[in-house]
């Protein structure tokens, strides 16, 4: 007679046989081309040289972020190697470079491109050849549409979206403001000109004054003068950090008041504000997800101690007070957290899918109350903003987080 | 400051290597062409990609040739025809649905006229003043490409994504391939079309006016014919060239043309030596690899890397890739060839 | 009308930008009959220089001469070591060299600064200028050390012998050797000085344009159009170009309509094709004959 023991054992062993293999069902690995056991393979191209060099930077950050998660054991036991290649800021030589990280390299993403003319053009490439093109390093609005480019999603908030945060944050504050832009005279600017109109619908006939600029001009005096003789009383600039700096000294030179609102790419205190000066950007505006390196306010937070302790460890020679460097380690750690996410499964389509599934992630390095999210239809991961206001040597944050409304 | 008036003896812009030496001899020739007939088979479609851009970029360096080492007149601004023919095809194929390989001849039509008007103006310039001319048409042209007023066909700033054409007849063969072997062909016939311009008598008139100008011109060479026809013709042949790097790269953008095109293909023709049409295709994989070993070297210093080697091979052989052929050469003939200068 | 006037006075402003450099683009074309294309960078790197010496404690004169003096020199180091070998290539080859330089120049700067903005001052002040809110106290300053430069060369070429000298071995080397003149050293002598007044004019840009690597690139694009406008052998003629782009280039950009600011580029570099072919001496140049 068998005893109830050894019944009893006999099923329990055969339901843990069960288990294990069928567990290890679950846990089974999938790998595509740049992953395996050891290593994933992640690509990067950056404008190392050529006009666009000051971004060089985030290169450098990520590839010291990697370092430091490598030497901490890596994700889920495995290593990243980061491949990253100079652009130039030139389209064709960003297609040979993506060319190369794909075919030559055998990456299994290619993560953070920067520059709206590099990125358009290995899109189609891309997105043909089925490699992730993810977290791209501009804002340009056009890159956070998985209908037609699936393969491809953006990181930082649309460009539309930061402006239209400003128009609501304008029709909050003053409704019957006669308005002025400065707008770059390529995809940057002119985004974000559409986004500040749809923004105010129809109190976009407020704008009585729009100036643009080409990024070859050495000065933009000539505008700001055109600007101020308008009479507008709210100013906005949409500009990149050279030209910004520019408007805050010619602005305040020419003894013009206006309610000003800076574009968030050009508004870090550290690489824009000190050149122009202090004392000629009090009051300036504008709209923020990221904490600034040079903000004593976050000198407690969590986040940035670790943000800190990095830079102090990984990056020694890094500038804390350049956005870039901010952004770099931001944009490093959700891709860290999206390859955690994708445990074993890292193929292409799995790094996507959950690069379409992060809810609530929050960087260390985001402002409290901007969350990261995503889904299938949304690709705009960052699409909430805080109003800044530029006060002594620091911005103080004035308000809550406002959604830019391009994600669904 | 008075108007007085100097006396300058103006020695040629460019020192001119003797008519046999303009190409080089049929075996090199061969051999060259069925290295880069077969290679393809046995690398990766990356590396075909390359060699299609080497092919591409040694058009435009040739067509610069033709011009400068051909007729004597600089060009400081081959991006901008390089421009039109890749916007040309780019339109042409994207808005009006023609047949990549028509928007060869149409490319090279449209830059003919183009390169034909231009060299009225430039008839009276020369030397240094021809270099800032082109210099300032080379940067004005992506502002130009820019122009709101063309942004329904050009696409603007952000450029149009040119779909990339498959192998015909069902060839099995990637894009990538077929594109290369096409790319050959067209290089292959212009080259010949090249060589053949040299040795007529245009070319010859051309020649002419390179070496001595004033003295072409008083034994009846008919100047503003010839220079602008070396202008035209050279344009043309860049513009074919920006078409094809147009199909290939699959994407134009006024960034794609900046004035830092207009100089690499400069230093191409320097490196591979001027007047040498050979020379072209040297230049080109010179400043096609070059950037990319740099970067490896040191990734901020690349430019620097670049220069650096840029004067290595100006001190060391001045006339470029021209230089080492020759003497290769005597090393297998044991003697130089009659005619040739050092 | 107001806007006519501002906009005038504006492109006076960026004018004189255009005419420092200018001045020193005609500088080099004097001394060695070339346009040195890495003339830009050759004076955001002598900027540099001097920012450096600040932050190392300078204050701004001592640092101003010092970097004057450390330019003279390197031109001069830069021609006898890199361009003195090149003498009899041609002229391409030059064109090749300056462009090597350009790329060296450029990207030594951005490795060892790197590429983000920086502040430079002005030893003017930014206040507005008798009052003025169109021109600040530096613009006004620019403008009046680049007469000050003007005036100087002026008499450096008219009533000094080592002027002459110069002169004499730019416009005829052989009878300039002829009578004693060591035309090789004249040509080193010619790049020193071109390469302290590019420092000049890189140390009163940078203030307005912040200093950064790429700042000189469309300046020295501009500074080609005013010399060319001007005459390549007239430091008058340089400085009144200079001007006259400034201006020119604001009415493009404010009365042409629609495309006006778009084309402020193209047409400004335009002027260089047309002055060239309608003139090619330039407002104040020198006719050059060709003797066959």
């Amino acid at each position: 007679m068998i005893s109830k023991f050894k019944v009893g054992a006999a099923t329990a062993s055969a339901i843990a046989v069960l288990a294990m293999t069928s567990g290890n069902a679950l846990a089974q690995k999938k790998y595509d081309t740049g992953a395996s056991d050891t290593e994933i393979k992640v690509g990067n191209i950056m404008p190392y040289s050529g006009p666009a060099s000051a971004y060089g930077v985030i290169g450098k950050m990520e590839e010291a972020y990697f370092k430091m998660i490598n030497e901490q054991g890596g994700i889920n036991g495995r290593k990243i190697t980061f491949i990253t290649y100079d652009d130039g800021y030139s389209p064709p030589k960003a297609v040979e470079q993506a060319r190369k990280l794909v075919e030559s390299d055998e990456v299994l993403i290619v993560f953070g491109p920067l520059g709206t003319p590099s990125n358009s053009a290995i899109q189609k490439y891309l997105n043909a050849k089925k490699v992730p093109q993810l977290f791209v390093a501009t804002g340009a609005t056009k890159f956070g549409d998985p209908k037609d480019f699936p393969w491809t999603m953006g990181w930082q908030p649309a460009y539309q979206s930061e402006a239209r945060v400003y128009a609501k944050h304008l029709l909050a504050t003053k409704p019957d403001a006669k308005i002025a832009i400065m707008y770059q005279n390529d995809d940057f600017g002119k985004d974000m000109l559409k986004g500040l109109k749809d923004g105010l619908g129809a109190k976009a006939s407020q704008i009585i004054a729009e100036e643009s600029y080409e990024v070859s001009e050495p000065t933009i005096d000539s505008h700001i003068i055109k600007l101020k003789a308008s009479g507008a009383d709210v100013f906005f600039s949409f500009t990149t950090p050279k030209f910004a700096a520019q408007a805050i000294k010619k602005v305040a030179e020419l003894g013009w008041k206006p309610m000003y609102f800076q574009s968030n790419v050009g508004a870090s205190v550290g690489s824009v504000l000190k050149p122009a000066g202090f004392e000629n950007a009090q009051g300036l505006l504008f709209a923020a997800y990221a904490k600034d390196g040079s903000d004593p306010q976050w000198d407690n937070d969590e986040g940035m101690k670790k943000f800190y302790a990095f830079l102090a460890k990984y990056a020694p020679d890094m500038n804390k007070t350049d956005g870039s460097v901010v952004y770099g380690y931001g944009q490093a750690q959700t891709l860290v957290q999206v390859l955690k996410q994708a445990g074993d499964n890292l193929t292409r389509e799995n790094i996507m899918k959950q690069a379409a599934s992060l809810k609530d992630f929050t960087p260390d390095t985001l402002l409290p109350g901007v969350k990261i999210n995503t889904s299938p239809t949304d690709f705009y991961p960052i699409d909430q903003l805080r109003i800044m206001q530029f006060k002594g040597e620091k911005y103080d944050l004035i308000g809550p987080a406002i959604e830019g409304g391009m994600g669904h | 400051m008075s108007t007085v008036q100097d006396s300058v003896s103006q020695a040629p812009a460019v020192t001119a290597p003797s008519k046999k030496s303009m190409t080089v001899s049929t075996t090199a020739t061969l051999v060259v062409f069925a290295a880069l007939l077969i290679t393809p088979l046995f690398v990766k479609n990356f590396i075909i990609f390359q060699m299609t851009m080497v092919l591409i970029y040694a058009i435009a360096i040739l067509a610069l040739n033709l011009l400068t080492g051909g007729s004597g007149q600089f060009s400081l601004g081959q991006s901008a025809f390089y421009a039109v023919g890749a916007y040309t095809a780019g339109v042409l194929m994207e808005n009006f649905g023609v047949n990549y390989a028509l928007t060869l001849p149409a490319a090279g039509i449209v830059c003919f006229i183009f390169g034909f008007l231009f060299g009225f103006p430039a008839l009276r310039l020369s030397g240094v003043y021809l270099a800032l001319a082109t210099f300032a048409l080379a940067v004005a042209m992506p502002q130009i490409l820019k122009l709101n007023v063309l942004e329904h066909w050009t696409g603007g700033v952000q450029g149009l994504v040119i779909t990339k054409p498959d192998a015909p007849f069902g060839l099995k063969m990637s894009q990538d391939m077929w594109l290369y072997y096409f790319t050959l062909f067209v290089s292959t016939v212009i080259y010949v079309l090249a060589v053949n311009l040299l040795r007529s008598r245009s070319g010859r008139a051309m020649m002419a006016i390179r070496d001595n100008q004033i003295a072409a011109a008083a034994m009846g060479v008919d100047l503003p014919l010839y220079k602008t026809l070396a202008f035209g013709v050279s344009a043309a042949f860049t513009g074919i060239a920006g078409a094809l790097g147009a199909i290939v790269v699959q994407f134009v953008a006024p960034d794609s043309f900046t004035i830092q095109l207009a100089i690499a293909i400069f230093v191409g023709m320097v490196v591979g030596g001027v007047g040498w049409l050979p020379g072209s295709l040297v230049g080109s994989a010179f400043i096609v690899f070059v950037p990319n070993v740099a970067e490896s070297i040191s990734k901020g210093l690349s430019g620097a890397v670049f220069g650096v080697f840029l004067f290595a091979v100006i001190f060391l052989l001045p006339h470029g890739a021209r230089q080492v052929a020759r003497m290769i050469e005597m090393l297998f003939t044991g003697k130089a060839r009659s005619g040739s200068k050092v | 009308m107001e806007l006519f006037t501002n906009q005038v006075l504006a492109g006076i402003a960026t004018g004189a930008i255009y005419a420092c450099m200018a001045l020193a683009v005609v500088m080099i074309y004097q001394a060695i009959d070339h346009l040195n294309f890495a003339q830009g960078e050759m004076a955001m790197f002598s900027t540099f220089i001097a920012y450096q010496l600040m932050q190392w404690g300078l204050s701004f004169w001592p640092a101003f001469i010092l970097t004057l003096v450390i330019s003279f020199i390197g031109g001069i180091v830069l021609e006898r070591v890199l361009f003195k070998p090149l003498t009899n290539a041609p002229v391409l080859v030059h064109v090749a060299g300056f462009i090597a330089l350009f790329a060296i120049l450029n990207s030594v700067a951005g490795l060892t600064w790197d590429f983000t903005i920086k502040q430079f001052p002005s030893p003017f002040g930014s206040s507005g200028f008798l009052g003025s809110q169109l021109i600040s106290t530096h613009q006004a300053g620019m403008v009046g050390v680049t007469l000050v430069l003007l005036a100087l060369l002026y008499i450096f070429f008219r009533f000094t012998r080592i002027g002459l000298a110069m002169r004499a071995a730019a416009s005829l080397p052989e009878s300039a050797r002829l009578v004693g003149i060591n035309t090789s050293w004249m040509i080193a002598l010619g790049w020193g000085m071109a390469s302290a007044i590019g420092a000049i004019a890189g140390m009163l840009i940078a203030p307005v344009v912040f200093l950064e690597p790429n700042m000189m690139g469309g300046i020295l694009l501009y500074g080609f159009a005013a010399a060319v406008l001007g005459g390549l052998t007239s430091p008058l003629g340089a400085v009144v170009g200079g001007f006259l782009v400034g201006i020119f280039e604001n009415l493009v950009g404010t009365y042409i309509p629609g495309i006006g600011n778009e084309l402020k580029l193209p047409i400004a570099l335009a002027l260089i094709i047309v002055v060239l072919v309608i003139k090619p001496s330039g407002l104040f140049g020198r006719k050059i004959v060709q003797r066959v």
